[in-house]
């Protein structure tokens, strides 16, 4: 090869690597290690689930009511948790996109960005999310069974209490408080991404700031909108604590019929299987069949929301 | 030439430009200041606008032209801590006092921004959308409508075959061209324009130059530009705003060939700005 002599040697020179970048490759191996142990964590969970779960795992099992003791594998079935699980997940999906959508639209096209009454908002949701879930439990007997519950019966006239008691509905409400934050933050990040010039294009062709929010706003926010939504799914399918007192049962031999029944929840059984069995080597493969449940029907419901969102997408995509 | 002359001059100017024989003046602003809380960004600015002629605010970035222009529709209302002194009138009602409707303001006096803002839906339902908001349902005068908008605009060529397909597909100039379409679509009798064309490669430039020549039959036409050139080539009157203070109104070519003030001349000859 005859390469022509560049014309002058430094340049040749500046391309080279002065020394091997240590911080950098150091970095990228911190990384890919840390992605690593996320993942291996994750497998140790699923493989030790499948592995002592799967015997357990019956189509009776998952399409049937136990009638009596649900200790004995012979015996136990889980409907009535999956159908409890589904229900409250749904119920709680109902209040939390409306009042969080609601708000997040007020703190971004409404509230004024500077003022104290906004900060408060802000911080109040910020502090909504670090309350732990015992808590909201709690909150949730106090408020929504206690006063709002007991004062219906009280106003309603009702003989026997209706509403002020455990149910789908309140544990339904506790769990949207729970995880207001997530859809309100959610659904401002959408907000906020949205460029102001559209606003603006709508308000100077004589819309109104509500129409021009449900017409060009909204619209552009429904994926960003059904992300708060799927975390809050997420967050909410797995979450035991703020149901203790607000409608899970220990034990019904019945599917739940209306929203004010107690209701049996699968993540509630899976803490009865392990602490109020007298055979825990009998019952394993049914707590772990259970906790299998409950992933894939967490997992269910993430893919659906997810199919609903790239749907949209594509829909909006259609369209940019 | 003293100070004083020229300055009196300078007012015979503007009131002979705004006179224009016995026509009354559609936009006409009486000692105008505008605050962003402390700052003053505007200051008691006058002037009067004719109706279908092009006038242009020339200046450079920062002397507050946009923010005047944004004055005429209100624009300014969506910013927080602003505060207007003075008056607006638009056919004789000041559109700052409380009994006027910004929605009917706006519907009346249109515009159009520095960067294409088309909705992120069909080409047909941008220039529906002011149509529909206004209580318009019916199908036949919306295709009405649209047809003649996008052909007074000057698009209706490129997109007729396709006016269900998104607008965002469309190039920059058409976008332009899109956004000028779905303004007149309500007919307003003023569109406000704040650079339109800042943002477009040269031929895109000259069709919306030659489109705001077009249009200037039918709308009076209020143009942002920080291109000379620009302002030479299609206004008939030329403002030069100086840090938020008006510094010259005339004629178009008496302002780029034979200017009052010093200060516009240095402008228009490249001299600063």
């Amino acid at each position: 090869m005859n390469s022509t002599p560049l014309a002058s040697p430094e340049l040749r020179r500046d391309f080279r690597a002065k020394s091997f970048d240590f911080a950098s490759f150091l970095f990228g191996g911190a990384t890919g290690l840390a992605t690593l142990l996320i993942l291996g964590i994750l497998a140790v969970i699923l493989i030790n689930t499948l592995v002592n779960g799967w015997s357990g795992l019956s189509w009776r099992f998952v399409s049937t009511i136990a009638k009596k003791d649900f200790f004995d594998p012979d015996t136990a079935a889980i409907l009535p948790m999956i159908v409890g699980t589904t229900l409250r997940v749904f119920v709680m999906t109902f209040f939390v996109i409306p009042v969080g959508v609601i708000t997040a639209i007020y703190l971004t096209e409404y509230a004024h960005n500077t003022s104290v009454f906004t900060r408060i908002i802000r911080s109040a949701v910020n502090n909504l999310a670090g309350v732990p879930s015992i808590v909201f439990g709690l909150f949730g007997l106090g408020f929504f069974i206690n006063f709002i519950g007991r004062n219906l019966d009280t106003l309603l006239r009702y003989d026997q209490p209706t509403w002020g008691h455990e149910s789908i509905l309140w544990a339904s409400m506790t769990l949207a408080v729970m995880t207001l934050p997530v859809v309100i933050v959610a659904t401002e990040e959408s907000l906020k991404a949205i460029p102001t010039g559209l606003r603006e294009a709508s308000l100077a062709l004589g819309a109104t700031k509500l129409e021009t929010i449900l017409k060009i706003v909204l619209p552009q926010a429904l994926p960003g909108i059904l992300t708060g939504g799927i975390l809050a799914v997420s967050r909410a399918a797995g979450e035991v604590a703020p149901i203790l007192f607000t409608g899970a049962a220990y034990f019904i031999a019945d599917l739940p019929h209306k929203l004010t029944d107690q209701f049996m929840d699968l993540g509630y059984h899976v803490y009865v299987l392990s602490t109020q069995s007298d055979n825990i080597e009998k019952t394993r493969p049914i707590l772990f069949a259970t906790i299998l449940a409950l992933l894939l029907l967490t997992f269910a419901l993430n893919v659906v929301a997810i199919f609903v969102r790239a749907n949209m997408r594509k829909k909006l995509r259609s369209l940019q | 030439m003293t100070e004083t002359t020229v300055s009196r001059l300078n007012v015979t100017a503007a009131t002979a430009v705004a006179a224009g024989g016995d026509i009354a003046p559609l936009i006409d602003v009486r000692e105008l200041s505008l605050f962003y809380g402390p700052t003053q960004a505007l200051k008691r600015i006058s002037l009067t606008i004719r109706e279908k002629l092009v006038t242009a605010f020339i200046g450079p970035s920062g002397c507050g032209k946009s923010t005047f222009l944004r004055c005429f529709n209100r624009m300014n209302d969506l910013i927080d801590n602003v505060r207007i002194e003075g008056e607006v009138k638009i056919a004789g009602q000041d559109i700052n006092s409380r009994e006027v409707d910004v929605i009917e303001l706006r519907k009346r006096v249109g515009m159009v921004f520095q960067r294409s803002n088309p909705f992120p839906k069909s080409i047909y339902e941008n220039i529906a959308y002011g149509l529909r908001l206004h209580g318009t349902r019916d199908k036949s005068t919306l295709d009405g409508v649209v047809e003649q908008s996008l052909r007074s605009a000057a698009l209706w060529g490129e997109v007729k075959d396709r006016l269900q397909s998104s607008a965002l597909g469309l190039s920059g100039g058409q976008q332009q061209r899109l956004c000028i379409a779905r303004a007149i679509a309500i007919r307003p009798e003023i569109i406000l324009m704040d650079e339109p064309a800042s943002a477009l490669d040269p031929i895109a430039t000259a069709k919306i130059e030659d489109l705001i020549l077009e249009l200037k039959r039918e709308f009076t036409i209020v143009i942002v530009t920080h291109n000379m050139q620009q302002a030479a080539r299609i206004s008939d009157h030329t403002a030069f705003f100086y840090l938020g203070e008006l510094i010259e109104y005339d004629n178009t070519h008496k302002i780029f060939t034979n200017p009052a003030k010093k200060q516009t001349e240095d402008y228009v000859t490249g001299r600063f700005g």
